[in-house]
């Protein structure tokens, strides 16, 4: 699979809150051969915790992406960065703000879905790339590829959004703040102002405990730790948990924690018109997968995206596919998934 | 006549449709027929299917399915989104067939029904003989198990037609491999209606 890792960065980009960040980079990979016309181009958007590092070795999406995958890498040219607010190589609140030479911390403007999508437009307009074959993603990766369809619907020929939702219900939102909150009572977090510092390691690390439960299912969480000890006072899903809190903290910033996620609550398509009016001139095709064990993004949002496009006979095809494994089955149920996704892009044209 | 996956009902839908047009199966099953269709018709298709892994069967073969029950599932879609509503073996399996057919009229400028004919003389026969509900090749399963929840006969269908004012524009019935030409409610096994609205 060819392979290329590097980051552009771009003069300006005019944000949904009234500020202009200039200039800003965005950190990128591409997998596959982009072809003479440029028409094989499938841009796939990570989830909240997710980087640019989709496929290869340790690639969060390796399992969909590659030489005759789901993304066959061999037919497409599939591309992924870092969103805009992360920390993983685009501008985020951990970049340095250029008028200060310090890192921006909480003085970073807010962030929504919207601008991160607009980063991403500049991204592949300047790989030359006038209408992407397809935007893929589970997660807030779908809520990028739902507001691309709505955004540029004459730039993107298919859209695989997964595991997502048009808006954040309050069940979502609740969870994101007892995370936000968890790293902002640490006292190292310090009013954001932790770099070069001691970062608020345990703080973000309960975040992260909080978002892992919600990922997984009452059943999978029975199968994979049941009522299992660890050590002789301590489960293994205690251990599990707090191994998993404790590696976040090494790559991941808790202030990106706080933009993104706030990025996620505040996005809500229906605060521009109704799903319908929206999805009036989409000529874009759907595929709308949900999980029928994801109880943090439950089917009836996916559901509400499908009726609004089959209402405006948009070309949508909707499975609920089932499995154990909760919010993360995007991720790992990927046998099922790979099938689909291939056979729905081999016949979607650009 | 065309040979659509050995499926009788399908060569004959398939000939019913006109090339380029846009066509909604219900109960699409895996997609065979939508997919051939697109293949050889040149067709817009979607398909409304309940059963999971015949949604992903139909997905992988490129055709746009919607995982849902067909009666609910019916209502999204706006008025006249498809030049064809086909229904091909499950009229007789949903719970209100009449808002099942209304509602393929009011999405659809015409509706292709097929089902088995409960008149066919081997099912008369069958409960004549046996006195038992009828088993037959075309309607094999015991009372309590069967998906069948309403039974209807071609003149039934018919009488249902003329009652609502609908036109019929083609009507075929089958025996086997063979198409009836006299006494279809007493002879076919299949029926297939090509009907629209008043």
């Amino acid at each position: 699979m060819v392979t290329a890792s590097a980051t552009s960065t771009f003069e300006r980009l005019d944000l949904d809150c009234g500020v202009t960040l200039a200039p800003v980079e965005v950190a990128y990979e591409t997998y596959g051969t982009l072809n003479a016309d440029k028409s094989n181009a499938i841009l796939v958007l990570h989830a909240f915790s997710g980087d640019a590092h989709a496929a290869g070795e340790d690639g969060w999406w390796s399992k969909m992406i590659g030489p005759g995958l789901g993304f066959d890498t061999d037919r497409h040219f599939v591309i992924c960065s870092n969103i805009l607010g992360g920390c993983r190589g685009t501008t985020g609140p951990s970049s340095i703000n250029p008028e200060t030479g310090e890192p921006w911390a909480m003085s970073f403007p807010v962030v929504t879905v919207a601008d991160m999508v607009r980063l991403q437009k500049m991204l592949t307009d300047f790989l030359g790339i006038k209408k992407l074959l397809a935007v893929a993603g589970g997660s807030m990766g779908g809520m990028q590829a739902l507001e691309w369809a709505v955004a540029y619907p004459d730039s993107v020929g298919a859209a695989l959004p997964i595991a997502t939702t048009a808006r954040h219900s309050a069940q979502q939102i609740a969870f994101n703040e007892v995370g936000r909150q968890a790293i902002m009572a640490d006292p190292d977090w310090n009013e954001g102002n932790y770099y070069g510092r001691k970062p608020p390691a345990r703080g973000l690390s309960v975040a992260r405990m909080v978002g892992h439960i919600t990922y997984m299912s009452d059943t999978s969480m029975r199968e994979k730790f049941g009522r299992r000890l660890r050590a002789p006072d301590q489960f293994e899903v205690e251990s599990y948990l707090q191994y998993r809190g404790s590696t976040f903290v090494d790559r991941f910033d808790a202030n990106s924690y706080l933009y993104i996620t706030r990025a996620m609550d505040s996005f809500d398509l229906t605060q521009r018109g109704t799903l319908p009016s929206l999805f009036e001139r989409v000529k874009t095709r759907f595929l709308v997968i949900s999980f029928t064990s994801d109880w943090l993004y439950p089917s009836y949002q996916s559901l509400e995206v499908v009726s609004a496009l089959r209402s405006r006979n948009c070309d949508v095809a909707y499975c609920n596919l089932a499995s154990d494994y909760g919010h993360d089955a995007f991720l790992v149920e990927v046998k099922e998934q790979a099938e689909i996704v291939r056979g729905f892009l081999a016949s979607t044209h650009a | 006549m065309l040979d659509v996956f050995g499926r009788r009902d399908y060569a004959i839908i398939s000939e019913l449709i006109e090339p380029g047009t846009r066509v909604l199966d219900l109960g699409c099953g895996e997609g065979e027929l939508l997919a051939w269709l697109r293949d050889n018709k040149n067709v817009d298709g979607r398909g409304v299917e309940l059963t999971g892994a015949k949604v992903q069967k139909a997905i992988a073969r490129g055709v746009s399915v919607y995982q849902g029950d067909l009666e609910s599932g019916l209502e999204d879609y706006p008025d006249r989104a498809f030049d064809y509503v086909i229904l091909s073996q499950t009229l007789q399996e949903t719970r209100d067939p009449l808002r099942v057919l209304k509602g393929m009229l009011r999405i659809g400028r015409r509706g292709i029904v097929a089902f088995p004919n409960f008149a066919h003389w081997r099912v008369r026969m069958a409960h004549l003989v046996t006195g038992r509900a009828p088993q037959t090749k075309l309607f094999p399963y015991d009372w309590y198990n069967s998906p069948n929840i309403h039974f209807l006969t071609v003149l039934d269908f018919e009488a249902l037609l003329e009652k609502q004012n609908w036109r019929v524009e083609r009507r075929i019935f089958l025996a086997g491999n063979r198409e009836v030409t006299t006494l279809p409610n007493l002879m076919s096994e299949v029926a297939v209606f090509l009907f629209s609205g008043g």
